[in-house]
């Protein structure tokens, strides 16, 4: 059993989420700066790209947030069986989050329909899970309110064709992929139940990107969707272009005999996330 | 091309879809939350908390400024979300408005019954569009929050002509 005060817990919140906002992850950068490199696309796309670009290293360098959307605080945590956390373990990530939004936007709102604000960006959307070992992961993803909305979630019938589920995703991204701010990190839930798909389709964001799913046949629906989408030419800002997607990722579980959920959970290309384990 | 709010017909009527355009003068914030609200006082008849004759409405809701700083991150939300309440808005005198993302049909019909404009700004790079904010102040509703109006003054605001008062469209 190894003792960690919450104390620590919240400290790493607050400082993953303060660098999550202002500081792209490198795979993140790097697929941009491919795009813009490409050949055959346009003018116009690539000044979009430009502009990404400087962006990036305007908010690093002068510690700026990337986008003014600094999002819900969306948590991941991996806490090993073997862990004893001293004090209290929620309000140590709320304080967290209170304390990473005082320099950031406060985009939370009490109540759906009364919409006053919580003026310190809580709470948090939180993911626990337990593991083996005496450590806790954990991961950060500020998410903005425009991609989540383009998001999606149905339930298929089971007897629903691989080039159906496909062609469906395609024609979504094609029809919203422009509300979520492409170039695109596409998160694909397939399976699970109506509430897991959801999660599932966003732990896909949190793969590293383009490392493709181990299950060689799902790897292979990744690469045909990324190029199918990209040859929707949606394009940066929806804008018409070759480069919609840079990633996507699938995830699947394993489901009821009259089920096939199906989650699209849309990246905008602003996709902040950072880990630590303590 | 540069373009200093307020906007008069001569300037409206010469930009055309696709153009990229600076902005350098004043624009005023509104989200969602802002929009509803204006829309209901003008339904009652009240006085709005600014002139809209020939303004430029921002669809933007900026992180905080931090110490010594002009003004934070600020880039554009989905317009799409406000078209229901742009008629009204028109109405009075709003002769622009910056948003991202496509605008409904209807929108398009009132740009050109109206004679306004709506531009786009890119989506996710709001470090490079606060560099171009030389002043923020806030003007009304201040207990929305990071929805309140703010009046902010731009230098060089890059945008792109994307609904025209011919009815125009860069989204086909």
């Amino acid at each position: 059993m190894r003792e960690i005060n919450s104390s620590k817990i919240k400290e790493t919140i607050a400082k993953l989420l303060t660098k999550a906002a202002c500081d792209l992850p490198k795979e993140v950068e790097s697929a941009i700066k491919i795009s813009y490199k490409k050949k055959g696309i346009s003018n116009l796309e690539k000044s979009i790209l430009k502009e990404l670009i400087d962006n990036i290293n305007i908010a690093r360098e002068e510690k700026m947030p990337l986008c003014q959307d600094t999002g819900t605080a969306t948590i991941f945590l991996e806490i090993g069986q073997d862990v004893h956390i001293i004090g209290n373990l929620y309000k140590a990530i709320n304080d967290g989050v209170t304390e990473a939004y005082k320099n950031l936007r406060k985009s939370i709102v009490k109540n759906p329909l009364s919409r006053e604000n919580t003026k310190d960006n809580t709470p948090a959307n939180l993911h626990i899970d337990i593991v083996p070992g005496d450590k806790i992961k954990i991961i950060v993803l500020p998410k903005g309110g425009g991609a989540e909305n383009a998001s999606f979630l149905k339930m298929l019938l089971p007897t629903a064709s691989k080039e159906e589920i496909l062609n469906l995703i395609i024609n979504y991204i094609k029809e919203n992929g422009v509300k979520a701010c492409p170039p695109l990190i596409v998160g694909i839930g397939l399976g699970g139940t109506f509430d897991s798909v959801a999660t599932l389709a966003k732990k896909a964001l949190l793969r590293p990107m383009n490392i493709f799913n181990k299950d060689k046949k799902i790897a292979n629906l990744e690469k045909i969707l990324l190029k199918k989408i990209n040859e929707t030419e949606v394009g940066p800002m929806g804008l018409s272009g070759k480069i919609t997607a840079l990633a996507v990722h699938i995830e699947v579980a394993p489901c009821h005999i009259a089920s096939l959920p199906l989650a699209i959970n849309l990246q905008c290309h602003s996709h902040r996330h950072k880990e630590a384990t303590i | 091309m540069t373009l200093a709010p307020p906007l008069d017909s001569n300037i409206i009527s010469s930009l055309k879809t696709g153009d990229r355009v600076l902005i350098s003068g004043t624009l005023y914030t509104a989200r969602d939350q802002a929009h509803k609200k204006l829309v209901e006082l003008i339904a009652k008849g009240k006085k709005l908390p600014f002139d809209l004759n020939g303004q430029i409405i921002f669809y933007a809701g900026p992180t905080p400024r931090k110490k010594g700083s002009l003004v934070g991150s600020i880039g554009p939300t989905t317009a799409g979300r406000m078209d229901a309440f742009v008629e009204p808005l028109l109405q009075n005198g709003l002769k622009g408005m910056i948003g991202k993302g496509p605008r409904s049909q209807k929108v398009k019909e009132l740009l050109k019954k109206y004679q306004a404009v709506y531009f786009l700004a890119t989506g996710g790079v709001a470090a490079l569009l606060g560099k171009c904010v030389k002043k923020s102040e806030m003007i009304a509703f201040p207990e929305l929050g990071p929805e309140a109006i703010l009046r902010i003054e731009v230098e060089n605001f890059p945008v792109i002509v994307a609904s025209d008062s011919n009815g125009e469209d860069i989204f086909k």
